[in-house]
């Protein structure tokens, strides 16, 4: 296989008409000391009915979240997936598409990425949105190296409740770039604002929220608002988009810049990957902004039509003085937030949130009534908690197995002090009956 | 093309002179080379700029350029209509598209800078070499 | 007529969505959660019916051009055919049902997918080791320059080494991951034959360059014939090399950048290896280093231990992570299955092809456009406007005329030390018939310049909009919908 179109006759002739004897002479420029002597030592190659049974057979390796009941969140999160966006983000016409440099062949996926940020703006009440990230834990790098910027400050505050790949991320990127970041603490399961607020200071480029943070608990976006603004920094905050239905938005309580993971909208949750990065902030920052973003304009007879815009913040423009060096994003899985959106619509989008919001809660009574359980807090929540356990989290996940439930993250490996608390994440996918036999073998641990 | 009242820098950087005080533009010369200035980025007003420091970026359609200060000094006002209407500098670069006003620390540094006639015939060298 | 947006269908109690029953006591959200924290306006999003949802965006891809669509020569971009099998084999359960957190022993499958992959990548680009977390390219070159800066750390001159150094043909994401990892960019010139000036590289080298950052074939689509020299020059420096692997599908199973000196490179598997684009991703770009940078790569890796492949995070050198969980995994799951099914043979024909296509095309044209740099070229070639440039016409007006006949355009104002730059990147998967009749169309539009230049100023006029105003988009920006805008939909 090789999926090339031409026969032994095409090729002679096409070389005759380079006016070259055979292939090798074209590529008589690489260096014979260089040159591959051997064959790539590669398995044989595979007909199409016998690949499609090999990849079978390695996917069935795999036990998935279909034939078993996920609580397992922290992240990534078994929302339902309608139908319509697997159909719609494989129209081909989409899918084998490139970055949308000319616009007039691509309007498509343009006008679907200027939907797409249109939605993002309403559903985290800012004023722009960019065309896509790499994930959220890339948002949060990415906000965070825009905010020193914007500030000419060298300093990043970010709670500890903030989810940790992200911080590792942020830590990765800030290393290399000279940005020092700094890490308050939590108190309850929430972020220590007092803690935050002496962090804080005139140093400071940006506060760096997570909410619900990564133990699910609803944080105090607005008092840390009011913590960087009062320094003169920026309000970075890191959103569940799916938990906007019912919780405030960035925009309401004076954020700055909202990133975050759009996995939930639509995208399958696939081993860590693609998802969805998003970033939306106030129109003062946009030069300051990463990334792609389409915009509108008009043709000559006036028609409208969508464009890649304000451009000269980009790599190819702006070479070492770019906001970011990003240029492939994730605009399919933007495509997939838009359908998926549109599809839930104004009521859907807070009956979803509802929903998880029930289920998690009904959850959280059923598993804090049994003997020897705990919450870690009593801060409010709102899809995810974390309940202190009688026996190791990893033991009580391997029990849960037997009866085909995915229990929650165990705690430990992140935060060794809650090395006896899971982390359970209840979607609206979860059913009563599904909550009820997780509690029942969860009893029979206790 | 070049008014006789200004100074030129080899930046394409004019200045217009009343004592301590020194309005900043790019010449007509630089903002045909750019095309189209689609956005522009302002200095905090009160802030300091050295002699050849970045004074302003400027966003055309191909390329990102920056405006370099000819003067040290502190940067008094900065033409905040510009973020708005960036095309005032392809249509007036001497007039309302002008970028920054400077008080200079060192009015030497002036002595540095081209007349008219000396800015043109460095321009038609400049256009020469291609 | 204009296309209306998803808002501007839009009706007040119109639904698609359907969600499971609340089969759970409901209570009130204000008993569950402080009132604070409740959003007090609802999001605006558009209530539409299911079949009108489907419509529109079925609409909005018959808007679009894609490789299934028709021909799209972009340079630099490798636009390949997406083999439907794999888009199959990442969908299936086994792979797109997986979550990233569930334990190692549940995902044995996708574990050695990973594992086998990163080995496959090792051996075409003659490596050691390879991460497959970076997202894209960009994110790959970002991460590769974060290893070498760890490299330079860990023996003591990390301080000192400072630079890093580009030619003046690299892509823009070449610089600016330098910059975005805390290095000065230093570019060297191109010598005549294209390739690097190695005195303007032997000037630019000191013990303050940590890398050269390279793609060979380069952005020209030539091979630089001096790579043993340049590596050598680098390498005595104490610098390493980068290849930005952007453009390997000119030579896989012929050459390796390991056997040609670099030390770290990164892949596209989006380009080389037929995953889609996506329409702007995701793409994927796993970075393969020589042994000496292995301790550094990003963690988790994946290992093999008596059988069972685990994720291994205890590497105290690592850079940290450069992004949440394991990579685009499904991405991976695509090219896994391209490798399995071309095999060694179907690789090294896929780049041959490629090179022959490209050199036909190159031929063909060269008549009717000025081709800067004439020899053999690689996968890609560079062709400039200048002929067309006599009778006002510019690069960018052809290449919105090339719309008109059904074929995405070329890569156009790049590289940018060629005039006018026309980058034309056929890729194996195209067919001579579909050479030929881009070649008609090009020469078609060759005529026209010199004929009817306007006609070429004001193309396209078959698209679905005329030529976009580019210049009130950004000094006007409008990037988003809002609802008190009347606009008439149609």
């Amino acid at each position: 296989m090789n999926y090339v179109p031409h026969t032994d006759r095409d090729r002679s002739e096409m070389l005759a008409e380079i006016g070259v004897a055979n292939l090798a002479e074209l590529f008589s420029d690489i260096p014979s000391d260089v040159r591959l002597g051997h064959e790539l030592r590669l398995p044989a190659p595979m007909s199409e009915y016998d690949l499609a049974r090999h990849m079978g057979a390695l996917a069935s390796k795999n036990r998935t979240t279909d034939d078993l009941v996920s609580f397992l969140g922290a992240g990534a999160y078994d929302h339902f997936v309608p139908s319509v966006v697997r159909h719609l983000v494989s129209r081909s016409e989409f899918y084998t598409a490139y970055t949308p440099y000319q616009a007039e062949i691509s309007q498509g996926m343009l006008q679907a990425i200027f939907e797409y940020q249109t939605l993002m703006c309403e559903l985290t009440a800012m004023d722009v949105s960019n065309a896509s990230l790499y994930d959220g834990a890339t948002a949060v790098a990415e906000a965070a190296t825009m905010a020193c910027r914007q500030t000419r400050r060298q300093q990043v505050v970010i709670s500890a409740a903030v989810h940790p790949e992200y911080r590792t991320t942020l830590k990765t990127y800030a290393r290399n770039l000279g940005i020092d970041v700094v890490e308050a603490g939590m108190k309850d399961g929430a972020t220590d604002l007092e803690e935050l607020g002496r962090l804080a200071s005139s140093a400071t480029a940006c506060v760096i929220l997570q909410n619900p943070n990564f133990l699910g608990s609803v944080e105090s976006m607005e008092v840390a608002a009011e913590v960087a603004h009062r320094n003169g920094a920026l309000f970075v905050a890191c959103v569940d988009p799916i938990s906007l239905g019912i919780l405030a938005p960035p925009g309401e309580y004076g954020a700055d810049i909202a990133v975050g993971e759009g996995q939930g909208l639509g995208s399958p949750m696939s081993f860590g990957g693609p998802y969805l990065g998003f970033l939306t902030c106030r129109q003062e920052l946009i030069r300051n902004m990463p990334g792609r973003v389409a915009g509108e304009t008009h043709d000559p007879q006036g028609r409208r039509g969508y464009i890649l815009t304000l451009q000269a913040r980009e790599q190819h423009i702006r070479r070492e003085r770019a906001t970011s060096n990003i240029c492939s994003n994730e605009a399919l899985s933007a495509l997939a937030a838009a359908v998926y959106l549109s599809w839930l619509g104004k009521d859907g989008m807070r009956e979803v949130a509802d929903l998880c919001l029930q289920k998690a809660h009904y959850a959280f009574d059923r598993v804090a009534a049994i003997p020897g359980f705990r919450p870690v807090s009593e801060t409010p929540f709102f899809k995810e908690f974390a309940v202190r356990m009688p026996v190791a989290p990893e033991q009580a996940g391997a029990a849960l197995l037997e009866s085909r439930i995915l229990g929650g993250l165990p705690l430990g490996r992140y935060y060794p002090d809650l090395g006896d608390a899971m982390l359970i994440a209840v979607t609206e996918k979860r059913t009563k009956e599904e909550i009820d036999s997780l509690c029942r073998a969860l009893e029979g641990l206790a | 093309m070049y008014p006789g009242d200004l100074k030129y820098s080899e930046k394409h950087e004019w200045v217009r002179v009343e004592g301590k005080i020194a309005t900043v533009g790019i010449t007509s010369f630089a903002q045909e080379q750019l095309g189209a200035i689609v956005g522009v980025g302002l200095p905090e007003e009160g802030s300091k700029v050295e002699k050849h420091g970045a004074l302003a970026d400027l966003d055309s359609m191909k390329t990102a350029d920056q405006v370099f200060s000819p003067v040290s000094g502190k940067i008094v006002k900065v033409n905040r209509a510009l973020e708005e209407r960036p095309e005032l500098i392809n249509d007036d670069p001497y007039g309302e598209g002008w970028v920054a006003v400077i008080e200079m620390a060192d009015p030497g540094e002036l002595a540095d800078l081209m007349n008219a006639s000396e800015y043109e015939a460095f321009v038609a060298e400049e256009a020469s070499k291609g | 007529m204009t296309m209306p947006l998803i808002f501007e269908r839009s009706e007040a109690g119109r639904r698609a969505y359907s969600l499971p029953e609340c089969d759970v006591p409901r209570k009130d959200a204000t008993e569950l959660l402080p009132g604070w924290a409740l959003r007090k306006r609802a999001a605006d999003l558009p209530e539409v019916s299911e079949v009108d949802l489907v419509r529109h965006y079925t609409k909005l891809s018959q808007r679009n051009h894609g490789v299934d669509v028709g021909f799209y020569p972009l340079g630099s971009c490798t636009m390949k055919y997406n083999p439907k099998v794999n888009e199959d084999a990442a969908a299936l359960p086994g792979f797109s049902a997986l979550h990233p957190y569930q334990p190692e022993e549940l995902a044995q499958g996708a574990l050695e997918l990973m594992y086998e992959l990163g080995r496959y990548l090792c051996e075409i680009g003659g490596m050691d080791e390879a991460t497959l977390q970076p997202a894209a390219g960009a994110h790959g070159e970002l991460t590769g320059l974060m290893i070498i800066k760890a490299y330079h750390e860990s023996r003591g001159d990390g301080a000192e080494r400072t630079k890093v150094i580009v030619p003046d043909s690299a892509h823009g994401t070449n610089p600016a991951s330098a910059a975005f990892c805390g290095y000065k960019v230093v570019e060297v010139k191109s010598d005549g034959r294209g390739g690097v000036d190695l005195d303007s590289l032997r000037a630019a080298m000191s013990d303050e360059v940590a890398a050269l950052m390279l793609t060979n074939p380069n952005t020209l689509g030539l091979f630089d014939e001096n790579i043993v020299e340049i590596a050598k020059i680098v390498h005595d420096a104490g610098g390493l090399l980068y290849y930005d692997g952007a453009n390997m599908n000119a030579i896989m199973g012929i050459a390796r950048p390991g056997d040609m000196g670099f030390d770290v490179l990164h892949f596209n598997l989006h380009k080389t290896f037929s995953t889609p684009h996506g329409g702007g991703g995701p793409g994927s770009g796993p970075v393969a280093v020589k042994k000496a940078l292995a301790p550094f790569l990003p963690v988790p890796v994946v290992e093999k231990t008596d059988g069972k492949f685990v994720l291994d995070y205890a590497r105290p050198q690592s850079i940290g992570k450069v992004k949440a969980f394991y990579g685009n995994f499904n991405v991976m799951v695509k090219a896994y299955a391209y490798i399995r099914a071309l095999g060694a043979k179907g690789l090294r024909q896929a780049s041959e092809n490629a090179v022959l296509n490209a050199n036909y095309l190159m031929r063909k044209l060269a008549p009717y456009y000025h081709l800067p740099y004439d020899r053999h070229c690689k996968h890609e070639f560079v062709l400039s406007g200048e002929y067309q440039l006599a009778s006002g016409v510019h690069t960018g007006d052809i290449a919105k005329m090339l719309l008109d006949y059904g074929f995405h355009a070329p890569t156009v104002y790049f590289p940018l030390i060629v005039k006018e730059a026309i980058m034309v990147e056929p890729t194996e998967t195209e067919s001579r018939d579909t050479l030929d009749a881009f070649v008609d169309a090009m020469i078609g539009i060759a005529q026209l310049a010199e004929k009817d230049p306007e006609a070429l100023h004001t193309a396209p006029h078959k698209m679905v909009v005329g030529r976009l105003d580019d210049v009130t988009a950004a000094r006007r920006p409008v990037l988003r919908w809002r609802p008190n805008k009347q606009t008439n939909a149609g």
